[in-house]
């Protein structure tokens, strides 16, 4: 009997040291794979070498592939699915509602629509940097609009929350449809911005998104436990010394941050903040202090995999966004059906 | 373990022009099981909520021991109060000894694993609810009186000196909710416990507590005894029913006028 609390953490902490386990060894191969294959153990020598500064005796050519060219994209690829499903995860714990997730509050139509809006104008105020920047802006001022539109009386509550995320939503994708409608020959560039890529991803985007997932998935794991409690109904929560408030808007923040910069520097892959917690919960359970670590893993795992199909398995670059969709969709489907019909029989 | 003293002054609270509640004073006291009775509507849930810190009042204060419930800070007050809410929202695949094992939040440091002590509570809450047999069930699949059972084990699990709960055997089995109301009894008379429930059924009130508050249109209509409050003529004006009541010598039985509805 006392033991017993203790099996579902031991069981889910091997899951999370599984996913891990698997998540490292996926980096290898993948940095292996593509249009000048690399056996896993040069790849490990390689990087052990730098690792070491010993880089006079390596391959010059072998060297530049692998720091230059595929490491940047694949660890921003495993950064962008580690933070994605992180506030995917805090997402659904927070409005109580399994269907959450980064797009239900419109923060990502926001930062997509500041990026078109850049790449519409030709914005180019702050070099490179700029689609991030109004990207980032874009979700921040959505995310604002959706929470002053959602709390009268200073409580968020979920069902305002997801209401206000679907209607700004709405608008901010027509708004995208006439930034497209007035780009003309540029409107190639945004649909492909809006569809998700990790083409040419350099270190910089890699650095910047796996910091932002890092510290972001630190924050909510300092409120972790808040969050179990939050997801039984606030007043009940508030009742066991959670201050709600506090909690509610911190986590809202640090998962729309984390959201906008995987937003800015990939552009929109859907399904991986939805899909993925759903998955884990079913490998480790509800318990967010495993269920955050393990979804970040999973997410990472998932757009890593994707992403190195389209880059080095077909034929011709399929734009990520497009190939979550079509894997995540159906899938998705799987699930819904499975949850409607667990509720009929409970 | 601290005793419990919550003290209403002067209370005046309503939602935006409608007003709730009106001119309340009272006193709960540790050692004691009060029960809140009144028509649906009367304000009774408000009240528990501003009890609990959920709900600041216009005017007048709630006192816990002297302080202002609304200046306690979150983590403090839940040592000292517990709530059983009405509803709970069940979306996550928690099992019950996960819920109940929540009731110790307030007593965990962040960061650290439940003690023994911890689980020795749960194992108790849990005990004294029956709810040994559902603790690897999960809480959406169970049955409405199930899950108010996990609801109140995890409040006996928090342990706290008071106690408030709405309607906390609504959905229970004559049984259990038999059980539960001795259990709350226990609580109050062996440990000095302030406990504090919502009661819709008079005949479990006037069976278990020794003090009753009968709200109406959000005034204090009556309080005090069951012998005293719950009679014929204050069951009649304030739920529009008429009442029997039957006296023995230490129980107190109500029966309702079925055919004597308007």
């Amino acid at each position: 009997m006392t033991a017993a609390p203790l099996t579902r953490p031991t069981r889910a902490g091997r899951m999370t040291a599984l996913l891990a386990a698997t998540l490292c060894g996926l980096v290898i191969i993948a940095t292996g794979m593509g249009f000048i294959p690399i056996a896993p153990g040069d790849v490990l020598g390689t990087l052990w070498d730098c690792l070491r500064g010993a880089t006079e005796s390596l391959d010059p050519l072998t060297q530049s592939v692998i720091l230059e060219v595929r490491l940047p994209r694949i660890l921003t690829a495993t950064s962008v699915g580690f933070g994605l499903a992180v506030a995917g995860t805090v997402f659904q714990g927070l409005l109580l509602n399994p269907l959450a997730d980064p797009f239900t509050l419109g923060v990502s139509s926001g930062a997509a629509f500041g990026a078109a809006l850049a790449l519409l104008l030709g914005l180019n105020l702050f070099g490179s940097t700029t689609i991030f920047i109004l990207a980032f802006m874009g979700a921040t001022v959505t995310l604002f609009t959706v929470i002053a539109m959602s709390g009268r009386d200073g409580e968020l509550s979920p069902t305002n929350l997801i209401l206000s995320g679907v209607i700004v939503s709405a608008i901010l994708s027509a708004g995208l449809s006439f930034i497209k409608y007035l780009a003309d020959e540029r409107v190639s560039v945004i649909v492909f911005w809006l569809m998700g890529s990790f083409v040419s991803r350099t270190g910089n985007d890699a650095l910047l998104t796996a910091a932002t997932g890092l510290l972001g998935f630190a924050i909510c794991m300092y409120f972790a436990r808040d969050l179990n409690l939050m997801s039984l109904g606030s007043r009940s929560a508030k009742s066991l010394g959670v201050n709600i408030k506090q909690v509610r808007l911190t986590l809202l923040l640090t998962a729309s941050l984390v959201s906008a910069v995987c937003v800015s520097v990939s552009g929109i892959i859907g399904f991986v903040g939805l899909i993925i917690p759903h998955l884990m919960r079913l490998l480790v359970g509800p318990d967010n202090r495993w269920l955050l670590p393990a979804s970040g893993l999973g997410g990472a795992i998932l757009l890593l995999v994707a992403d190195t199909l389209t880059r080095a398995v077909l034929p011709h670059e399929v734009p990520i966004g497009v190939l979550t969709a079509l894997i995540g969709g159906p899938v998705f489907c799987w699930i819904f059906s499975r949850t409607r019909s667990g509720r009929r029989h409970g | 373990m601290d005793r419990v003293t919550c003290k209403i002054r002067g209370l005046e609270f309503g939602y935006g022009n409608i007003q709730v509640l009106h001119g309340i004073d009272m006193t709960f006291r540790p050692g004691r099981f009060h029960a809140i009775v009144g028509p649906n509507g009367s304000g009774k849930s408000t009240l528990l909520d501003l009890l609990s810190g959920l709900k600041e009042p216009d005017q007048g204060s709630v006192e816990i021991n002297g302080e202002p419930v609304a200046g306690l800070y979150p983590a403090r007050l839940a040592c000292l109060v517990a709530l059983v809410p009405q509803e709970f929202d069940f979306n996550f695949p928690f099992s019950v000894r996960e819920a109940v094992l929540m009731g110790r939040h307030p007593h965990i440091p962040r960061f650290s694993r439940p003690t023994e002590n911890d689980m020795a509570h749960v194992r108790q809450a849990m005990e004294a609810t029956s709810t040994n047999r559902l603790a690897d069930r999960v809480l959406a699949e169970l049955s409405g009186g199930e899950k108010q059972r996990t609801m109140l084990a995890r409040a006996l699990a928090q342990d706290t000196p008071a106690l408030l709960l709405d309607e906390p055997t609504s959905s229970m089995d004559i049984r259990h909710a038999l059980m539960a109301m001795a259990e709350l009894k226990r609580l109050a008379q062996e440990e000095n416990r302030t406990i504090i429930a919502v009661l819709h059924d008079l005949n479990l009130a006037a069976g278990f507590c020794d003090h009753i508050v009968m709200l109406n249109q959000g005034r204090i209509f009556a309080q005090g005894d069951p012998i005293e409050t719950l009679t014929t003529e204050t069951i009649h004006d304030v739920f529009a029913v008429h009442a029997d009541i039957i006296t023995t010598e230490n129980d107190l039985h109500i029966s309702y006028g079925i055919k004597e509805l308007p």
